[in-house]
């Protein structure tokens, strides 16, 4: 393995060609926070550093955009638009360090996405090198694309199509006030209604998120958030506008919780409070890290509706093998977080571990939801692509990859379990003979 | 007049697909038509209408997601939505004002298929950001899908970005899954008078970088708000700059109050309630207001919203123009006389200078053969264009030529 870290697009266009005439493989990476193994370095591969891609090139308040090189990290752009009131929204939990070029590249999410939308919805622009070298840019401080929407499709493509080396996103005006609601329910069912009904009742939280006992007692014990500790299930909405709105929908969320049977509300009093409020959801993952040795964090959607239902087979699931498992939940999309407690020194329970969460995916996938809400297939989920989609589906996929990198250079080994030769997947199949529609007519 | 044929099931999609591999007789893909003059004219000797594929297969208005066969009718699913309190956030606009056709009839892949969004884009997201999923007939006689039908989705490639916009040329989608939104229970617009185009986009400017969540934000000129239904509009009888506001109505009355705050210097200000809100919005979403010359020749220019200005002075210089402004002044509307060439060339130069794409909207069938419709691409994206379309279609059988030449 070699590592280069190039300064410049040109350097950056400079090696992929070199790659490409040479037949290397190349892996690209920013700050390396993937949580599903997107940019593991192969023994056999360049790894593309980009690093040195850290400076914010452009901010402009009168179109609401910044642009910034792909090495910038996430907290950055928000930051650096802060003192004139504006932000970034898409906010993962890694924000501090993960890269805006990771963020287009895994389509990232955070706990604000129900209402301000993933990383594509927030993503004007990029400037992309391909395996062969050529820079293109795409999108810009406009709307929509000219042409097939290249720039949706780079956007969560794992770094499979090409090497982002600069994204231009929308910033949005900061909301005037914020205020937190903590919730607690005696049972995960009631919780899951409660979020049901907020929406149905046509209100879209800033975020809204779940805890359940477990992860409400790790997180307490690690930042003494002041959570409740009598509640099976923990709700944090938050609830952003102007002051009158956030009054008006505070009110409204209290009266549908307590309908649905909330043991305690407390509301943030303070900006401060708050930040406590979401501290100890936000560190639920270190918390579970003091309690366990060793735990594995997965990363399902579902349909909401189907909580109770999952959270029952989670349970059963944890008797069978025998292992701990807390849940955070971004509630108001679906996006689950169950944490495994493992401890990888005792023999056997790395496996363990490893194939509860496999079934937990399988399962998300049975009620009606997906493998992966915003952490990535990477090598982690590979395996099981095939249980959401079938060879058709994977084929057409990695058709899109042969129409950007045909040798499969870029990052191989991600996201699909078997990879065809580009040549095998481009035959075609003639089908004539019968057709299961007599009445069509033949001219 | 090729030979239509009208398909019930994704099955039957199927077969229509390979008998026209078989028979090396492409397809025209269509909803109910009502776009089909859109994009450069299809020379294919079959039709393929997918209006035959209605219905909505599921929707939970808890769970913020709707399936339906590509053929419902959108006004189908607004009316199934607005029954729960429910919209479409992108606000599909039919342009059938624009391109003739039955009023309102398109159908919910159509709307997907050409990406086309409204008012409320800037702010909420285009026909691609709501678009969750789909099942569609590849141009190889395959059946295959991408997404889900959940709002929260990394898994695998984003085909639905590439699909959304592809006017059907690279799969002919059967089912499509949404995600939805609760429609605002109050809306309020905010209008400014004023004729200076440089003078409103710097209005539009200070609305949308004010804390106000403006959500609408469009200058029509005089000529094109005096055709307007709504008596307040056409009776300022100046260039209007129109901001809307929506959601809870505490909150729509507290930032229309900063609105006007911001704005406390102009006299003679209009405010509108929902209804004409509404009625004011669909106008500008459906290019209504823009001329009313039936010959004149439609382009859409998606540029930075500051240059907006500058390139209609650009063009104004050039030739006859009328014009509106939407997005904040990210989206001109221009309708020029009719001619051999539609001014492509200046258009396009237009949009180089200045930044953004330009499309031609509305040209008869001989310009659009002859014209690039959608503005032509750099030779590195042609040939990923060219390379996508040979993979999803490689006997080009999908709506051959609409989009280039060669796709």
């Amino acid at each position: 393995m070699i590592v280069v870290l190039p300064e410049t697009t040109q350097q950056v266009a400079d090696v992929l060609r070199y790659c490409s005439d040479n037949g290397i493989k190349v892996v690209a990476r920013g700050s390396g926070t993937s949580l599903s193994g997107g940019a593991l370095p192969l023994a056999d591969a360049v790894m593309l550093g980009l690093g040195r891609f850290n400076r914010i090139t452009e901010i402009d308040y009168e179109n609401r955009c910044v642009v910034a090189q792909a090495g910038v990290a996430n907290l950055a752009i928000s930051h650096a638009v802060a003192a004139e009131g504006f932000y970034y929204a898409p906010d993962p939990s890694s924000q501090i360090a993960c890269s805006i070029g990771g963020n287009v590249a895994e389509n990232s999410g955070g706990v604000h996405c129900l209402k301000y939308g993933l990383t594509t919805n927030n993503v004007l622009g990029v400037e992309f090198v391909t395996v062969t070298g050529e820079i293109i840019r795409l999108g810009g401080k406009f709307q929509d694309a000219n042409g097939y929407d290249l720039l949706g499709l780079i956007t969560g493509s794992e770094g499979l199509l090409g090497v982002v080396t600069e994204v231009t996103v929308r910033i949005l005006r900061k909301p005037e006030t914020a205020r937190a609601l903590l919730i607690g329910f005696p049972t995960t069912t009631a919780a899951a209604d409660c979020v049901g009904a907020v929406i149905g009742a046509g209100i879209i939280p800033g975020g809204m998120e779940m805890m359940d006992r477990p992860a409400i007692h790790a997180a307490e014990e690690f930042v003494h958030a002041g959570y409740p500790l009598d509640v099976e299930a923990l709700l944090i909405v938050e609830l952003d506008g102007p002051q009158a709105e956030v009054d008006y929908l505070v009110t409204r969320v209290s009266e549908i919780a307590e309908e649905l049977g909330a043991v305690s509300i407390r509301l943030s009093e303070s900006e401060q409070e708050r930040e406590s409020f979401w501290a100890g959801r936000k560190n639920a993952f270190p918390a579970i890290g003091r309690i366990s040795p060793d735990y594995y964090c997965m990363d399902g959607t579902i349909p909401r509706g189907k909580l109770p239902e999952v959270l029952a087979r989670m349970a059963e699931m944890s008797e069978k093998y025998d292992l701990r498992v807390a849940n955070v939940f971004h509630a108001g999309d679906g996006n689950l977080h169950p944490l495994i407690l493992y401890d990888a020194n005792l023999p056997g329970q790395l496996e363990a571990a490893e194939n509860f969460g496999a079934e937990i995916l399988k399962l998300c996938v049975e009620v009606g939801g997906v493998l992966t809400g915003e952490h990535g297939v990477g090598v982690e989920k590979r395996d099981l692509m095939g249980e959401m989609f079938t060879e058709v589906d994977l084929n057409q996929q990695q058709r899109v990859k042969c129409s950007f990198d045909p040798d499969s250079l870029l990052n191989p080994g991600k996201v699909f379990p078997t990879l065809h030769r580009c040549a095998e997947l481009g035959r075609v199949h003639v089908h004539d003979g019968k057709t299961r529609f007599p009445e069509l007519p033949r001219f | 007049m090729s030979d239509t044929l009208s398909p019930t099931t994704t099955d039957e999609v199927l077969d229509t697909v390979r008998a026209a591999i078989a028979d090396e007789a492409p397809l025209q893909v269509l909803g109910r038509g009502t776009k089909a003059a859109l994009g450069r004219p299809v020379a294919a000797p079959r039709t393929i209408q997918l209006s035959g594929l209605s219905g909505i297969a599921y929707y939970e208005p808890r769970e913020l997601v709707l399936t339906a066969a590509a053929g419902t009718p959108l006004a189908e699913i607004e009316a199934a939505l607005q029954a729960e309190g429910q919209h479409l956030p992108f606000e599909p606009c039919n342009l059938d004002r624009l391109l003739g056709g039955e009023p309102d009839a398109g159908t919910l892949g159509g709307a997907i298929s050409a990406n086309l969004s409204g008012p409320r884009r800037f702010y909420a997201g285009g026909a691609r950001d709501h678009f969750l999923g789909f099942e569609a007939v590849s141009g190889r006689g395959e059946i295959f899908k991408s997404g889900g039908r959940v709002i929260k989705n990394v898994t695998g490639f984003d085909l639905s970005k590439l699909i959304a916009g592809s006017f059907g040329t690279l799969g002919i989608m059967t089912e499509v899954s949404l995600k939805v939104l609760p429609a605002p229970e109050t809306t309020r617009t905010l209008l400014l008078p004023g004729d200076d185009l440089a003078a409103a986009c710097q209005y539009l400017s200070a609305a949308l970088k004010s804390p106000h969540a403006v959500n609408g934000a469009a200058h029509l000129p005089a000529a094109a708000a005096g055709r307007s239904t709504v008596g307040y509009v056409a009776g300022m009888r100046s260039g209007v700059t129109a901001l809307r506001v929506e959601g809870h109505r505490p909150s729509v009355e507290a930032r229309l109050a900063g609105l006007r705050t911001l704005f406390q210097d102009i006299d003679q200000t209009e405010e509108l309630h929902s209804h004409n809100s509404a009625k004011l919005w669909r106008e500008i979403g459906k290019g209504t207001l823009l001329t009313q010359n039936p010959e004149s020749q439609v382009w859409r220019l998606s540029l930075p919203p500051t240059n907006a200005a500058s390139a209609i002075g650009a063009l104004s210089e050039q030739m006859d123009i009328e014009f509106s402004a939407d997005w904040g002044g990210g989206l001109l509307w221009i309708a020029i006389p009719a001619q051999a060439d539609a001014a492509q060339a200046a258009m396009f130069k237009a949009t180089e200078q200045y930044g953004g794409h330009a499309t031609l909207i509305r040209a008869d069938e001989t310009v659009r053969a002859a014209v690039p419709v959608f503005q032509p691409l750099s030779p590195p994206l042609m040939d990923i264009t060219g390379r996508l379309k040979g993979n999803f279609d490689p006997h080009r059988i999908l709506n051959p030529g609409k989009m280039y030449k060669d796709v």
